[in-house]
């Protein structure tokens, strides 16, 4: 334990020693408004551990996982399974907090069913039986339980959260994960590093879609967090949150031309 | 012999063709169906097309205006994304950001859709009145290997029929996930600047596709 302890202390000051480099850095250019966004007060620096995470991606976790994707499909499959396998007891854990026992018994039952006839997961037979893989940790316990998500962060390495999913996901989450239990320190954190190559190898075919679609890169991965999340938290039925702006669906004849064309050029000088 | 073949032939080209005609979606139909009937047509002609498959954006761009532009309602999509810059924004400003996000949308549709192999599509339970106007429709993308890719859509009742005007991916509605960014750019440099910003985008998506 006092290992794992000295780990968790080590990997903290690493993570506080990048953050204060990504801030010394000043490498990410920010835009006029930024911070206004309720949803994400911390903006100046997000967008500079964004612009670090890029980076380290680049360097190291897309070479890596370019490597990784040339390995036969059949190991990528196998691989991908077993890492799944070892989030079902915190699924099954994480469904019976949140009030869904049949859920966290389908969860068991899949455990079960992969561990033992799967041969250790390597083969996904639960889900030809009709028990549906589950995606829950304790980050969206806490959205059920109503927490709300907090400000957004930008997590160095990691990625998107807030402060509710950083306190799930960082804080309780590793405890629930077999990953966790694995004995060997050196097994359990290769095994981890495996994780997060393979988590990244899925992303290689669609990745470039965000580079066309974005306009603005931060923003556009930041609200699909935000939305994503959301939507996990409810089940994939998150009630319609309505603008009252899309309300108004007779939106009116446009403005005379004059007005705006006349009104832009002296707003413009200021910015 | 060869008059009865003369005989055949037109009824057997025009018995191929009545399932083809019967099989175009109808913007009158269901909702649901009509979702149904588009997606499954679309990944119809993908398996049928290997320039598809191989990413020709030339053939995937002419396969999404014939097929799926006819039921997607681009104005309301553009106005609810733009949001509060729609009110001031003039008939040609209107028409210039419509025109340069369906652009956007088109290409990074067409880029979706060359990665897109054996997959199949289930529909999910529809729940809507038949007196609704505005409905969600649910589904999904299973691949050959890995989770299914959750895809829903946002439907409304029109003279026309139904018509999409919003879509959600894993979770991710679109025209939602372009809000904060338009609003930034028009905070910045007005409506005008939102079009420039769009229409570069699309110019250089275009020449790295040439590349």
């Amino acid at each position: 334990m006092t290992d794992r302890t000295a780990w968790l202390r080590r990997g903290l000051r690493a993570a506080a020693a990048v953050a204060v480099l990504a801030l010394a850095g000043g490498c990410a250019t920010l835009p006029p408004n930024v911070g206004q966004d309720p949803r994400d007060p911390w903006e100046a620096v997000n967008r500079n551990v964004f612009v670090f995470n890029e980076a380290f991606d680049a360097d190291i976790m897309k070479p890596l996982a370019e490597h990784y994707a040339l390995l036969p499909s059949f190991v990528k499959d196998c691989l991908s399974n077993m890492f799944a396998n070892l989030r079902g007891p915190s699924n099954a854990v994480n469904n019976a907090l949140q009030g869904k026992p049949a859920e966290a018994a389908s969860d068991v039952g899949r455990f079960v069913v992969n561990t033992t006839v799967g041969l250790v997961g390597c083969f996904d037979v639960a889900t030809g039986m009709g028990l549906e893989k589950s995606d829950e940790d304790f980050g969206q316990t806490l959205g059920v339980w109503g927490v709300e998500p907090g400000p957004y962060l930008v997590v160095p390495f990691l990625g998107p959260s807030n402060v509710r999913d950083a306190v799930g996901i960082l804080g309780v989450e590793p405890f629930l994960d077999l990953n966790f239990y694995i004995d060997n320190a050196t097994i359990e954190y290769s095994v981890l590093a495996l994780r997060f190559v393979n988590l990244r190898a899925q992303l290689l075919s669609t990745e470039h879609l965000i580079d066309d679609a974005a306009l603005d890169r931060y923003t556009f991965i930041r609200d699909g967090f935000l939305q994503r999340r959301r939507y996990l938290i409810y089940d994939g039925n998150p009630p319609r949150e309505i603008d009252p702006e899309d309300e108004d669906d007779d939106d009116g004849p446009p403005p005379p031309a004059a007005t705006p064309t006349a009104a832009a050029p002296a707003a413009e000088p200021g910015r | 012999m060869f008059e009865k073949l003369r005989l055949i032939l037109p009824c057997v080209l025009l018995l191929a063709a009545v399932p083809a005609v019967a099989q175009a979606p109808s913007a009158q139909a269901a909702p649901d169906a009509l979702v149904r009937d588009l997606t499954a047509q679309v990944l119809d002609a993908i398996r049928a097309d290997s320039a598809i498959a191989a990413g020709d954006i030339g053939r995937i761009q002419k396969l999404v205006d014939e097929k799926i532009l006819p039921y997607v309602d681009f104005p309301k999509m553009t106005r609810l994304a733009v949001g509060r810059g729609w009110r001031d924004a003039t008939a040609e400003q209107r028409t210039a950001l419509t025109r340069e996000f369906r652009t956007l949308l088109l290409r990074t549709y067409s880029g979706a859709l060359a990665q897109v192999k054996d997959h199949q599509v289930q529909m999910r339970p529809f729940r809507a009145q038949p007196a609704d106007t505005d409905v969600l429709v649910r589904s999904a993308v299973v691949p050959s290997r890995g989770d299914p890719i959750q895809l829903d859509y946002r439907l409304e009742k029109q003279d026309a029929g139904w018509k999409i005007y919003d879509v959600n991916v894993l979770g991710v509605w679109l025209v939602e996930n372009y809000k904060t960014q338009f609003a930034s750019e028009i905070s910045a440099g007005g409506v005008d600047g939102l079009i420039k910003s769009l229409t570069e985008r699309n110019k250089s998506l275009a020449e790295n596709k040439k590349a």
